[in-house]
């Protein structure tokens, strides 16, 4: 018998999902929004294991190893972005001032 | 123990290592890029080694194919690892080989930028290509097409020429496109084959004994033609292949030029006509049509080209016309000489897309207004160019000329109107090849050009091997159309028995 | 012993061949023409050695050597295989014999020039293919050597490719040829298909017992005429070989006079059968033959460069060639194609070395009086003409001229059942061809030799090259007399040679018919004595004719026949495939798509952009909101997905 009803994760795990959504879309602070971005996989890492308990399944738990490998690599890349912009002399954090996403000719 | 996976395998591991070898020792005396190029020429040897084990050694069990190898891969959907080899997948897998040589030998070496990472996609395409030849199993067989196309993507878009984003995107776009129309029809006819049976399988050889309803066969056979027709490529979906050909660097060009089209080519054997029998034939005479219209458009525009890969990419559209057209003749004949055709047009326009780097090289243009009267400087390098040009207009005694001549004869059994029409081609064939001739070669030197050195003797003699296989054939393919037969299921099944599984 | 034979007798001149192209730059000039003529002829050796060893053998006697099997495949198979009998043995003395002569001469003629090894390469190679030509059993066979001359004719005519008027030729020649060799594909194919190989014999046989419909020997006949016509330069297709005197002198002795040239001939010659069961396809040869050998004839008269008159004068005689074959008689053609292999290579030769020793003058006004300074060289090619002329008797050209003429009075096509044509209109055309003949080549001796000296003649012709027109000179005057007509010695050794069992006779022919063969040169010459013989010629031009002479100088419009109905065309066509339309058409939807592609690329270029510009022209809302979405900062793009998915997830929540 699950201390907590299969709902109630859910819930949580929406809450937690949209704390992290916000922190990406409200920190300017690159290294903010890589957490943020793992709290947001943790959120769906969770409704995995939830699900694998609710039915009884263990893939459920494989996908949560999965997506830690993949918490691990985004993280490990991320912070290796930023390391790198710091090597090409762009000493900041925020987000905001990289606009080449667009298009490389873009001002 | 089968050696299949480790002849896919070895080249992209391989060339993983050989991106290492180049960053491990940078500081030594040698420059960087020869201990890419050592171990990936080292990796090459060793894959022929693998290939020659495999055509020697007897198969384990009676039967066409000549080797097998089977492990699960995801089971819950049906998907395996089913590799298997036949005379078709192993005279293309040596061409591809032989191939890779040549660009080993007269191409890669002058790459000085990132020569480590240009090895890893090169024998990374190589394991796509090896892999598609061997794949059975429908999904494993996408896996590998897609795997083909993202290292070439690379290897146009970072190391070709001047215009090199355009054309690499174009070429995506073509093929990425086509290839997810022949994703739906894989899916629609494991579906069906599902509905029918209720098991769930990739596997060629069951899925080739479902049984289907002409529209719906009609209508997956198109989804598959689709992606074959433009990786052949077929007139109205060519466009991407003479962009891609001319500002691809010179090895990506031989391998596309060389092995890629042939893709297209062996996927229409094994997988239009020979899963689809009576769908291919009811389609046979649209696709005949193609074929004609790609022979004599693919002709008529290379005889309009200024620029010398232009031309043979042009050239390259009007050969593989014979190769439709062959395969949809539905004769025994016809499919003989699309391969004679696909083997000879391989080596043949492999070496003139060496010969047109090797110029580039030298004279940093190809545009044929600016080259010419190369004859006196460089006489080697203008008869080996001169052989090849030759070649590609069909001189009877080499290899083109078979593969152009069994894919008449079967045309002619089906319509003499069209086989006359297609030797047409044959005339614009010699005007487009002398064309080239005449302006690099065998004209009046131009003032302006700078004193250009010939290509060395040791290059001369690989040239040389190309030649020697096109003689051989031209003037004695009976072995290689023996042995290049695609085996288990009968060519043109009109009863629609199509048995005999490995 | 003859199975090894025959292979080697190719083989030696490829061997050469190849010897001289990978030794280039290493070897002297002296040893690359060694090379050349020992290849030559060590073949010319074993072909007579074959040659004897096949008339020792019994009468019918041939020797097949199948060397491998080719192609083979359901319902076709072709070998590669030859077959020494009795046609192709004459050809291969003609082609090995001949070619030896021209190459030893080519070795004093091509000294100096630095190209020599690419010459001798292709010469010899030349020499190659053309017997594998002649001694090919296999038709595809046969279609290697057919193609391989005409590479070799290509390269050998564009051999001096720094003037583009060379390599023009060059191609021209390949050009033309070329599609005479696409509708001779197209007859083996249809043969193949009936016959199921293409083995002459089988092929015959094949025809014989009635497996190809006769309408399918009709058209297969006239396919396979089309390309005959086409590498032998006959009407329509003639405007080649004027050009293709741009070689060196040696080329066009060999190849466009003596041999490749032939090759036409030489294969209708050995489909003789299948063209004598396609009677309105004869018929058509013999008429397209009198046309060529009287339009070549007039135009020979007018041509003011020696070479020119030569080449025209090789498409004439051809001409008559041709006329035998539509008339069955292929053994005279067969005898011609001899005769004039020996007297125009001899005439061709001669002509090279009064060329060169005039300062390469090719225009005979300008030469002239050369009689003294060079009268070695006059009297071979006072021979030579004599021989094309036909003089009575003493001449080759005579006797097998004779035996065309006679063949042609006796000829009856049987087009339809009840609708006969008597051969006597021909022959009347042939004899005024014989005269046109003499009249145009001794214009040109008496032109070219009397009269007032022109330039002055330098040097001396060295021995290489005065042997081989001794030798030639020799064969000209009496290589003819193994076949004489029956009203003189009846003399039959040809025929006999090519077939014992039905030797061509006609006993029962007029006396004046050989008379008039034998006046007709005779009076050509006297009118050219009386024309141009003087010191102070009667006319330099033929009077009145100018407009005739424009016309035929032009190759009585063909060439701008030709250049009206195909090479404007294609230049036409070929100026518009300068840009693929279908790329056009679909790079238009590509660029599209680009457009959308182009966030990751080009963003100026891409299509949201473009939007947003337009939005900003128009100050519309909608612009603005869309140029907002391609900012480029991450986190307006994490908003967006967000945002895109929550409304996804509400629709398909909602709905």
């Amino acid at each position: 018998m699950p201390a907590f009803s299969f709902n109630d994760t859910l819930l949580l795990a929406t809450i937690v999902f949209s704390v992290g959504l916000a922190g990406i879309l409200v920190r300017r602070n690159m290294v903010f929004m890589l957490m943020a971005l793992d709290i947001m996989l943790n959120a769906t890492a969770l409704v995995f294991v939830a699900a694998g308990a609710r039915w009884h399944d263990a893939t459920g738990q494989v996908m949560f190893v999965l997506v830690l490998a993949l918490a691990a690599v985004e993280t490990a890349v991320g912070l290796g972005i930023i390391m790198c912009l710091h090597a090409h002399g762009r000493p900041t954090l925020d987000a905001d001032t990289g606009n080449l996403l667009g298009g490389q000719g873009r001002g | 123990m089968t050696p299949l996976p480790a002849l896919v395998l070895l080249p992209i591991v391989g060339g993983g290592l050989a991106w290492l070898a180049e960053r491990i020792q940078p500081h030594t005396a040698s420059p960087a890029r020869d201990a890419s190029w050592w171990v990936a020429l080292g990796i090459l040897i060793v894959e022929t080694l693998l290939l020659v084990l495999v055509t020697v050694r007897h198969p384990d069990h009676a039967g066409p194919w000549l080797g097998h190898f089977s492990t699960p891969w995801i089971p819950a959907m049906g998907i395996a690892v089913r590799l298997d080899m036949d005379g078709l997948s192993l005279s293309l897998i040596w061409l591809s080989l032989i191939l890779c040589f040549l660009c080993l030998f007269l191409a890669t070496r002058q790459v000085t930028v990132n020569a480590g990472a240009f090895h890893f996609l090169f024998l990374a395409t190589l394991t796509g290509i090896i892999g598609t030849f061997l794949a059975t199993d429908l999904f494993l067989f996408f896996f590998f097409w897609e795997l083909m196309l993202v290292p070439m993507f690379v290897l146009i878009a970072a190391w070709g020429h001047e215009d090199r984003q355009r054309a690499a995107m174009k070429f995506f776009m073509f093929t990425q496109g086509s290839g997810l129309l022949m994703l739906l029809s894989i899916l629609g006819l494991v579906i069906a084959h599902y509905r029918e049976s209720g098991v769930l399988t990739f596997d060629y050889f069951t899925l080739a004994r479902t049984p289907l309803s002409p529209a719906l066969s009609m209508l997956l056979m198109l989804g598959f033609f689709t992606a074959f027709a433009v990786k052949l490529p077929v007139v109205p979906v060519h466009v991407w292949l003479p962009d891609a050909h001319t500002q691809a660097p010179t090895a990506a060009s031989v391998l596309l030029a060389g092995i890629l089209l042939k893709t297209g080519g062996y996927g229409m054997i094994r997988f239009n006509v020979m899963l689809f029998p009576d769908a291919a034939s009811r389609f046979a005479p649209i696709a005949m049509g193609l074929g004609v219209a790609g022979i004599l458009y693919g002709a008529w525009l290379s005889c309009a080209q200024d620029d010398v890969k232009r031309l043979i990419a042009y050239s390259s559209i009007s050969h593989m016309g014979f190769v439709l057209l062959g395969i949809f003749t539905g004769s025994r004949i016809g499919m003989q000489g699309a391969i004679i055709q696909m083997l000879a047009h391989g080596l043949g326009t492999a070496a003139l897309f060496l010969v047109a780097g090797a110029i580039q090289e030298r004279l940093h243009t190809r545009d044929m207004h600016r080259i010419g009267g190369l004859w006196a400087a460089m006489p080697r390098l203008s008869s080996t160019g001169l052989f090849f040009a030759v070649a590609a207009l069909g001189m009877p005694g080499l290899g083109n000329f078979t593969g152009e001549f069994l894919v008449l004869l079967a045309t002619w059994h089906v319509s003499p109107t069209i086989a006359t029409l297609t030797t047409a081609g044959l005339v614009l064939s010699a005007i487009y090849a002398l064309r080239m001739v005449n302006r690099i070669f065998l004209a009046a030197a131009r003032a302006d050009l700078r004193p250009v050195r010939d290509i060395p003797a040791r290059q001369m003699a690989v040239f040389a091997c190309v030649m020697a296989f096109l003689v051989v054939l031209g003037l004695y393919p009976q072995p290689f159309m023996t042995f290049s037969t695609p085996s288990p299921l009968p060519v043109t099944d009109v009863t629609g028995q199509t048995a005999a599984t490995p | 012993m003859g199975e090894i034979l025959l292979p080697l007798l190719i083989l030696c001149p490829l061997v050469a061949s190849m010897i001289i192209s990978v030794s280039a730059g290493r070897v002297g000039t002296c040893a690359i023409g060694a090379i050349a003529c020992v290849g030559v002829g060590l073949s010319a050796i074993l072909g007579i050695i074959l040659s004897v060893m096949l008339l020792s053998g019994p009468a019918a006697g041939v020797l097949p050597v199948v060397l491998w099997r080719w192609i083979h495949v359901a319902g076709f198979s072709a070998d590669i295989a030859l077959t020494l009998d009795r046609v192709s043995m004459v050809m291969v003395l003609v082609v090995t014999v001949v070619g030896l002569l021209i190459h030893v001469y080519a070795v004093g003629y091509m000294r100096e020039d630095p190209g020599i090894a690419r010459f001798f390469s292709c010469m010899t190679l030349f020499v190659a293919a053309m017997l594998v030509l002649v001694l090919a059993s296999d038709l595809l066979c046969l279609f290697i050597g057919w193609e391989g001359v005409g590479l070799c004719s290509y390269l050998l005519i564009g051999f001096w490719y720094d003037d583009p008027a060379n390599t023009a030729a060059a191609r021209k020649a390949f050009y033309m040829t070329r599609m005479g060799d696409a509708a001779l594909l197209c007859g083996l194919l249809l043969l193949a298909t009936a016959a199921g190989s293409l083995h002459i014999g089988a092929v015959l046989a094949a025809v014989a017992d009635g497996q190809v419909a006769p309408s399918g020997v009709n058209v297969a006949a006239l396919f396979i005429l089309v390309g005959a016509l086409a590498k032998s330069a006959q009407v329509p297709f003639q405007t080649w070989l004027p050009d293709a005197m741009a070689g060196p002198t040696p080329t066009s002795a060999l190849i466009h006079a003596a041999t490749m040239v032939t090759a036409g001939v030489y294969l209708i010659a050995r489909l003789h059968d299948l063209f004598a069961m396609a009677a309105p396809v004869m018929a058509l040869t013999a008429v397209l033959g009198t046309l060529t050998l009287l339009m070549a004839a007039c135009t020979a008269m007018v041509q003011s460069d020696l070479k020119r008159i030569l080449a025209w004068s090789t498409i004439s005689q051809l001409g008559y060639m041709f006329l035998a074959l539509g008339c069955g008689v292929w053994q005279a053609a067969l005898f011609h194609l001899m005769t004039h292999a020996f007297f125009k290579a001899l005439l061709f030769l001669t002509a090279g070395a009064v060329i060169m020793r005039a300062g390469h003058e090719q225009d005979i006004f300008r030469l002239g009086g050369l009689r003294h300074a060079m009268p070695g060289l006059t009297a071979a090619f006072v021979v030579g003409a004599s021989a094309l002329a036909g003089l009575p008797l003493v001449t080759a050209g005579f006797y097998s001229k004779e035996m065309i003429l006679s063949g042609v009075w006796h000829v009856h096509f049987g087009l339809t059942r009840e609708w006969t044509l008597s051969g006597h209109p021909l022959w009347g055309m042939a004899l005024l061809g014989a005269f046109l003949t003499a009249l145009y080549i001794f214009r040109c001796v008496f032109i070219v030799f009397c009269g007032k000296p022109g330039t002055v003649a330098t040097g001396r012709t060295s021995r290489l090259m005065g042997i081989p027109l001794g030798c030639l000179c020799f064969l000209s005057l009496c290589g003819g007399v193994i076949e004489m007509p029956d009203t003189l010695p009846p003399l039959h050794l040809f025929t006999a040679l090519l077939d014992p069992k039905t030797p061509l006779s006609h006993a029962d022919e007029p006396v004046w018919l050989v008379l008039a063969g034998a006046l007709a040169p005779l009076a050509g010459l006297g009118v050219a004595r009386v024309l141009w013989g003087r010191a102070a010629p009667v006319m330099r031009e033929i009077p009145g004719q100018a407009a005739i002479t424009r016309l035929a100088r032009a190759g009585w419009g063909m060439d701008a026949l030709y250049d009206l109905v195909f090479v404007q065309p294609f230049r036409l066509l070929t100026w518009l495939a300068h840009h693929d339309i279908l790329d056009q058409a679909i790079t238009g939807t590509g660029r599209m798509t680009r457009a959308i592609s182009g966030r990751v690329f080009r963003a100026r270029a891409g299509f949201l952009d473009k939007l947003a510009v337009w939005g900003t022209r128009a100050r519309g809302w909608a612009g603005h909101l869309l140029g907002r979405l391609d900012n480029g900062r991450v986190r307006w793009y994490a908003a967006w997905i967000a945002g895109g998915l929550c409304a996804g997830l509400a629709m398909a929540v909602l709905s």
